[in-house]
């Protein structure tokens, strides 16, 4: 660097001197002053024309063209986050919706087993009511067919042994000895 | 068949635009190449769309775009944003103009001293207003670096501040230098091809063999350099520009 820029200076020099003689004379051209002028204006207006469209112009709409992308890819990145939110929710809201539905149905399900389990127990309880009752009144008729049939053994017996007597004895015993006797023997 | 690698820097007055003082203002084949290089840029940030996703030309623009920004934010931080159509004209101007001058019988314009040496003259001049506009008299710490004993201090001092002055120098010259080496690196070895093909016949067809792929190496390199030294000239801009704006690092 240090080494063309020392070139450059001695070049220079020779330059100044050359085109003191006269333009275009076999000077090295970059050195040539007398196009300095021309180069510096033209390079003034090109510079400002440039600066004035890249600053006003271009780089706002470029830029602009980039952030709309930027914030578009954002609002659709925001966008389906929503929208993953809302499903989310849903199928949250969903679930809640199907625990209670099942949580009801088992609720329906045991009231109506206990309910029928009621009925059933109700309906248990009075046909056993009703069978006791039949019971009592079978082994009330039963009692009475039994006394009957106790009594009518009495006589029976009483008849057979006044007739018992009068056989063996050929008196016809007196009838309230034998029922007496007869119920002294049933009684032992 | 004689080489002459200067013509190409000649500067031909097209016409005259008038006079200042006793300088004749010419529009010259210079002026035609700065005025291609604004047109060429204003068409390809203008002309290109608006799209969501966008085209060629317009990736192009857009990539330009992106690509002054993130130097200027990574060397002069988010507030060097304010010099973001200076420093996007600067880079634009350097990079398009020394696209076009690596085409053949095109004129380079950064070839020439005189418009280098304006533009960093231009850099040199803003960083210092508005440096001392910004900063006061806190802008000429710059110069006083910190950490350094007291006894070196003052030869410190003076090369910094001899080195902030040849700033303009050196920032013209480097791009200035290379842009007029390698053309004409590029113009001496293509007209070897040429020279060995007329004098030396059939010989001359295969020995020109050498220099025509040593030309076209060559300017595959000098590609490169159009675009880096335009780079180079906008991030020293940059960096310039962060000695006005933070004085204190």
């Amino acid at each position: 660097m240090a080494e063309s820029h020392g070139e450059a200076k001695g070049q220079k020099a020779g330059a100044h001197t050359e085109t003191d003689g006269g333009h275009h004379g076999g000077a090295f051209p970059p050195f040539d002053s007398s196009n300095f002028a021309s180069q510096l204006v033209s390079l003034a207006i090109a510079f400002v024309a440039l600066y004035l469209i890249v600053s006003r112009i271009a780089l706002p709409r470029v830029g602009g063209t980039i952030d709309a992308r930027q914030n578009k890819i954002e609002g659709d990145l925001a966008e389906a986050q929503k929208l993953k939110d809302e499903s989310d929710a849903a199928l949250k809201a969903y679930e809640t919706e199907l625990a209670n539905a099942r949580a009801n149905a088992q609720a329906i399900g045991n009231e109506t087993r206990e309910k029928l389990n009621a009925a059933s127990e109700a309906e248990r309880k009075a046909l056993e009511e009703k069978l006791a009752a039949k019971l009592a009144d079978a082994e009330k008729q039963i009692a009475t067919t039994r006394t009957n049939a106790m009594s009518n053994v009495r006589g029976i017996a009483a008849d057979a042994a006044g007739a018992i007597v009068q056989q063996l004895a050929g008196v016809t015993p007196d009838a309230n000895a034998v029922n007496s006797a007869v119920d002294a023997s049933l009684k032992g | 068949m004689k080489i002459d690698p200067i013509h190409q820097f000649n500067i031909e007055p097209l016409f005259t635009l008038g006079h200042i003082g006793n300088h004749t203002i010419a529009f010259t084949n210079s002026s035609l190449f700065m005025l291609i290089a604004v047109l060429l840029i204003a068409l390809l940030m203008l002309a290109s769309g608006r799209e969501l996703v966008p085209g060629r030309l317009q990736s192009v623009a857009e990539i330009s775009y992106e690509f002054v920004a993130t130097t200027i934010r990574s060397t002069a931080g988010s507030e060097g944003m304010k010099f973001f159509p200076l420093i996007f004209s600067l880079f634009m101007f350097l990079c398009v103009s020394n696209l076009v001058g690596v085409i053949p019988y095109t004129f380079t314009i950064a070839s020439h001293l005189i418009v280098t040496a304006a533009l960093a003259l231009l850099v040199f001049f803003t960083v210092l207003i508005y440096g001392v506009y910004k900063n006061g008299l806190k802008f000429f710490s710059i110069f006083v670096p910190q950490g350094v004993p007291v006894y070196i201090l003052p030869l410190v001092m003076f090369i910094e501040v001899l080195s902030f002055f040849l700033r303009p120098v050196s920032h013209s010259v480097r791009l200035f230098a290379n842009m007029l080496a390698g053309h004409i690196a590029l113009k001496v070895f293509a007209g070897f091809v040429a020279m060995l093909g007329f004098s030396l016949g059939a010989l001359g067809w295969v020995g020109g063999v050498l220099p025509l792929a040593l030309t076209i190496a060559l300017y595959a390199l000098e590609l490169l350099v159009a675009f880096l030294q335009a780079y180079v000239f906008a991030i020293l801009t940059c960096i310039y520009l962060n000695d006005a704006i933070h004085p204190g690092h």
